[in-house]
């Protein structure tokens, strides 16, 4: 790993005026992506500033109809919310299987929403659930803001501050993870409620997306056997060593059944 | 450079590192602690866990400078001051839950954590999913599963001892 400057500020005003007085400085909040690349290489940059000291970024609470989730919110804290438990139980499920326990003592969900990693879990209950993100400068919604693998609509000196999730009536999550590195394969988070009926699927092709043929099956009838028949095209899908496209694309269905099966 | 001020194992230590200087980097060649393993080094192998203010991580992967104020505990810190081993440490030797031993610091540490953390008793299932984190090549998991098994119900004060959970 290159050496950098380390910087750990305690305000999001402080943390973005360190990112936009240096183009190459980087924000690190659990690190468990940044760090792995750092190790590799494969990014050099020249300082860090670290968010784990910033109060206004962390903690769950409820606004409204909405669950209001800072950036600074490690995994764990939302798989054992009682809150969360108790109003989306489909994302404290979903945060209670990323990784392992020791990763998601330390991973968060700005950082892994940031990031939009196609493997990621978080980036589907974020659009699944149609969420807005909320950042240093404007909120964005869901439907805007993953643009691509890796990519999101956040600029360099832009931080993601929280995410507002609204209170769905019915939420559930599946996944097909890879055996060995536990990232997903196709996984699918389905919602029914103020945002109307979502089907998100991760893990399968560049970027999270929204599966629409499924959704206006499900807003006809919500059960299993209503995205049964629906063939995800597998002209978009991933292909690897882990899976081909068409068996990323078989596996779309079988999650997104497997989530209608899980909200109830 | 940075100065990292924290506690391990009950002893305060300032230590001078690079923003760089990985946790586990900061264990085993600043304080001499080499019980805590480096396997993977990516983050998927569990040989370096440790806990840092109660909770268990992964030391490879997490910087120095993040735990400045914390208190962290390595498998040095696990036994008594008289070395009488920790119920974990004591439930492994006995079930004999390791053969080559380099993923049994991380193991022990994981273990200890995934307890503390089900008061309610944690299934053999639940055990072998906790686990996930950690990979050991050798056992096939098998008699670590009943260590821990063993170890939870002395934590948890349910039993005396390891040997007596054995029979």
């Amino acid at each position: 790993m290159y050496d950098f400057d380390y910087h750990k500020p305690t305000t999001v005003a402080d943390a973005v005026a360190l990112l936009a007085a240096d183009p190459d400085a980087k924000a690190v909040s659990g690190g468990h992506t940044l760090i792995p690349a750092l190790k590799h290489r494969l990014n050099k940059p020249t300082s860090l500033v670290d968010l784990s000291g910033i109060a206004e970024m962390k903690g769950i609470k409820q606004v409204g109809n909405a669950i209001v989730i800072g950036a600074f919110t490690r995994h764990v804290e939302v798989a054992t919310s009682a809150l969360v438990k108790s109003t989306i139980p489909a994302l404290a499920y979903l945060a209670s299987h990323i990784g392992d326990n020791q990763v998601r003592n330390r991973g968060t969900i700005g950082g892994s929403v940031s990031n939009n990693d196609p493997a990621a879990d978080y980036p589907s209950a974020v659009l699944g659930l149609g969420a807005t993100i909320h950042t240093s400068s404007r909120k964005i919604p869901a439907d805007e803001f993953f643009l691509g693998m890796f990519t999101t609509a956040m600029e360099p000196d832009e931080l993601l501050v929280a995410i507002e999730f609204p209170i769905p009536e019915k939420a559930g999550y599946a996944k097909m993870k890879n055996p060995a590195s536990r990232y997903v394969m196709a996984g699918a988070f389905v919602s029914k409620g103020p945002a109307g009926v979502r089907v998100a699927i991760n893990g399968a092709a560049a970027c999270v997306f929204r599966q629409a043929e499924m959704e206006a099956a499900l807003a006809a009838n919500w059960s299993p056997e209503a995205v049964a028949g629906i063939k995800q095209p597998a002209d978009d899908m991933n292909s690897d060593i882990h899976g081909s496209a068409e068996y990323r694309a078989h596996l779309v269905t079988v999650m997104a059944k497997r989530a209608v099966a899980a909200a109830g | 450079m940075p100065q990292v001020t924290l506690t391990v194992n009950g002893k305060q230590h300032s230590v001078e590192v690079e923003g760089r200087t990985l946790l586990v980097e900061l264990l085993r060649e600043k304080l001499r602690l080499t019980g805590t393993h480096v396997g993977c080094d990516t983050s998927q192998c569990g040989a370096c866990v440790v806990h840092v203010d109660g909770n268990s991580l992964k030391s490879c992967t997490t910087l120095a400078v993040a735990v400045d104020g914390c208190s962290v505990t390595t498998i040095e810190g696990l036994a008594a001051a008289d070395g009488t081993l920790h119920p974990m440490q004591e439930a492994f030797r006995e079930y004999h839950a390791l053969q080559c031993g380099f993923c049994t610091p991380g193991m022990v540490m994981s273990a200890v954590d995934l307890v503390q953390k089900h008061p309610e008793g944690l299934s053999e299932q639940e055990i072998r999913e906790g686990l996930e984190g950690n990979l050991c090549r050798c056992t096939g998991y098998h008699n670590i599963v009943k260590a821990i098994d063993a170890a939870q119900e002395v934590m948890h004060g349910r039993r005396a001892s390891v040997a007596a959970a054995a029979e």
